[in-house]
């Protein structure tokens, strides 16, 4: 396969993983106000998960949403019972999530060594599909099919349901909504174990194709951080277009400039930053 | 107890402080590994005065300031690698820190509050990212040596009490500056910036600016602690530029007291010698980082200096009314 076609499917690939990172990050920034700086360890714990329910031989997609779940009851609990302590206090919060990220980080590495695990492609998932006459891993394009499908429906959810309804409605003004009935600290609640387990759940798709490793969380969560800033707080599109950009940015710029591509990454956040502080599908705050 | 006994006191303590601090390698004399704790602890607390300008008295948190620690470190030891002098390494890094501070500056202050400390966070990211990848400049991950100490006017800083000596000079310089920032007309402008910046901007002043200034204060200082720590340790590597040291630099200002002199002080002390005794155990380190940032956030929000005070009055109080009212009660009731 031609260089070019290989650095532009990894680049798809990697879009696909992002989105299932920083979309959950960028709904709890929209609806919480605050950039959740655990949700690299919840990428990096629920891909350790995974990797052990993969080698007790558990399905793949079974390990998946047991992680995600998993995932899903931590980041409940702790929103619920040490955010919630702080709320109104955007700042400690942001710290708190912070002191979260160090303490995860280290008891992944007690408990899972320093050594990276990488899980070997599920059997169904392996190989090569032929699609006019070129060849492509089957397992690169299951994740873009899973990122476009989580993507398809999490647009269903917040655009046309209830639900989604009050977190739009929270996300636009959380006082308003409050007023209306709306339980906008519920919803906190919930948003936060969704993103939690959007994360680990991209964790585990992931492990096959990064692996997993110390480092991987503080690796993942400035990625995470650039997309949304790109894309713009709590827009899903947002976080999707800035997903598969910065993966072309991150394979590319790998392979052509080595030394530069992790700086080059940032290039495209300052631009935004100084000409368009909202992000690309950002609104501008009222 | 009256304003003029209480600052006596003070005073009486500030300069039983400065004796100990001048005279703590004699006490030590047979023990250098503590002579270079406390030689961290003074060069940390630079660093954590430093990023107090904004995190304390302009209300601006950056998770980004180890990177530019690192910043003036790296240029330091690369300078000296290449084969220049101290002066125009160290010269040239402090200058090169100030010019990244200023862009570092122009482009945070596009927002406050948590949009300034993400793009801090990112800008911080940037450093670690050149630190790291960039080996045929940085080195990578091997880092960069420094073979020698300086030997300013033909003193050695060799010997880990000479190099005390030399930091605890720069640690002093330090303080006085803040001192002095925090009674300055311009410290009350960067206060009324973070308290009230639409009044500020109402009376006249440029918000934007005095902010900037600020950052510029706090990118000299930190470059500075970067110098001190380069030299110091004689090495430097990617993981002092990471986001980790930005947190724990946070963490010692948050930990003492944001907006207090004495604050980041005492924070770089705990943290420093916490580090140096959980790490000589166990290697859990950043497990106990988070878990005191999450107690001191949860528990003593203001920070362990005015957070004790705090207690120590509540406990006082509760002391007095407890005693008080036993006191007052009639004899018959006092038996239970």
């Amino acid at each position: 396969m031609n260089v070019w076609l290989t650095l532009t499917v990894n680049s798809v690939a990697l879009g696909g993983l992002l989105f299932l990172l920083s979309s959950g990050f960028s709904l709890i920034f929209g609806l919480m106000r605050i950039p959740n700086l655990t949700h690299g360890a919840f990428f990096m714990l629920g891909a350790y998960f995974g990797v052990t329910l993969l080698a007790r031989g558990i399905n793949f997609w079974l390990a998946a949403l047991a992680s995600a779940a998993a995932m899903a009851l931590i980041g409940g609990l702790i929103e619920r019972f040490l955010l919630r302590r702080l709320e109104g206090q955007v700042l400690p919060q942001v710290l708190l999530t912070l002191g979260f990220a160090f303490i995860i980080a280290d008891v992944c590495l007690l408990l899972w060594t320093g050594d990276p695990w990488q899980p070997a492609t599920p059997d169904h998932l392996r190989g090569a599909v032929q699609v006019a006459g070129l060849y492509f891993p089957l397992y690169r394009l299951v994740i873009v099919l899973v990122a476009v499908v989580i993507a398809i429906g999490l647009w269903l959810l917040v655009d046309w349901t209830r639900l989604g309804a009050m977190i739009r409605a929270g996300v636009d003004d959380a006082p308003i909504a409050r007023v209306v009935g709306i339980k906008v600290s519920q919803l906190f609640t919930l948003v936060f174990a969704l993103g939690a387990a959007l994360a680990a759940f991209g964790g585990v798709m992931g492990a096959p194709y990064l692996s997993v490793y110390p480092g991987l969380d503080f690796e993942m969560l400035p990625l995470a951080l650039i997309v949304v800033i790109l894309g713009g707080v709590g827009s899903l599109l947002g976080a999707l277009v800035g997903s598969f950009l910065i993966g072309f940015l991150y394979n590319f710029g790998t392979a052509l400039i080595p030394d530069l591509a992790y700086v080059i990454l940032f290039l495209p956040m300052l631009l935004i930053l100084v000409l368009r502080p909202q992000g690309l599908f950002g609104k501008v705050p009222t | 107890v009256s304003r003029p006994r209480r600052a006596s006191a003070a005073g009486v303590l500030l300069v039983a402080a400065l004796v100990l601090l001048v005279t703590l390698p004699v006490w030590l004399s047979q023990h250098s590994y503590y002579v270079n704790v406390s030689s961290q602890i003074l060069l940390w607390a630079v660093a954590a005065l430093a990023l107090n300008v904004l995190v304390g008295y302009a209300g601006l948190v950056s998770l980004g300031h180890a990177g530019l620690l690192a910043m003036t470190g790296y240029t330091a030891g690369l300078l000296l690698q290449a084969g220049y002098g101290h002066i125009v390494a160290d010269l040239g890094a402090i200058v090169l820190t100030l010019a990244a501070s200023a862009v570092f500056a122009v482009l945070a202050l596009r927002s406050t509050g948590i949009g300034f400390l993400m793009i801090t966070l990112a800008l911080g990211q940037i450093v670690w990212g050149v630190a790291y990848r960039w080996a045929s400049l940085t080195n990578g991950d091997n880092g960069v040596n420094v073979t020698s100490r300086p030997a300013p006017f033909g003193i050695s800083l060799a010997s880990p009490e000479a190099f005390y000596y030399a930091t605890l000079l720069f640690f002093l310089l330090a303080v006085v500056s803040m001192w002095v920032f925090v009674r300055s007309p311009f410290g009350a402008s960067v206060r009324g910036t973070r308290d009230q910046a639409r009044r500020m901007t109402a009376l006249g002043y440029n918000v934007w600016l005095v902010r900037f200034l600020a950052f510029l204060l706090s990118g000299f200082w930190s470059g500075i602690a970067g110098l001190l720590y380069v030299y110091y340790h004689q090495f430097i590597a990617p993981p002092v530029a990471s986001l980790q040291a930005s947190a724990e630099i946070l963490l010692m200002v948050i930990a003492g007291g944001t907006a207090t002199l004495l604050g980041p002080i005492a924070g770089a002390a705990i943290v420093v010698i916490i580090k140096n005794v959980v790490s000589a155990y166990i290697e859990r380190w950043n497990l106990v980082l988070g878990l005191i940032f999450i107690l001191i956030i949860s528990f003593m929000p203001e920070g362990l200096v005015p957070g004790s005070v705090r207690l120590a009055r509540a406990g006082r109080q509760w002391l007095r009314a407890r005693t008080n009212g036993w006191a007052a009660r009639p004899a018959g009731e006092r038996r239970s």
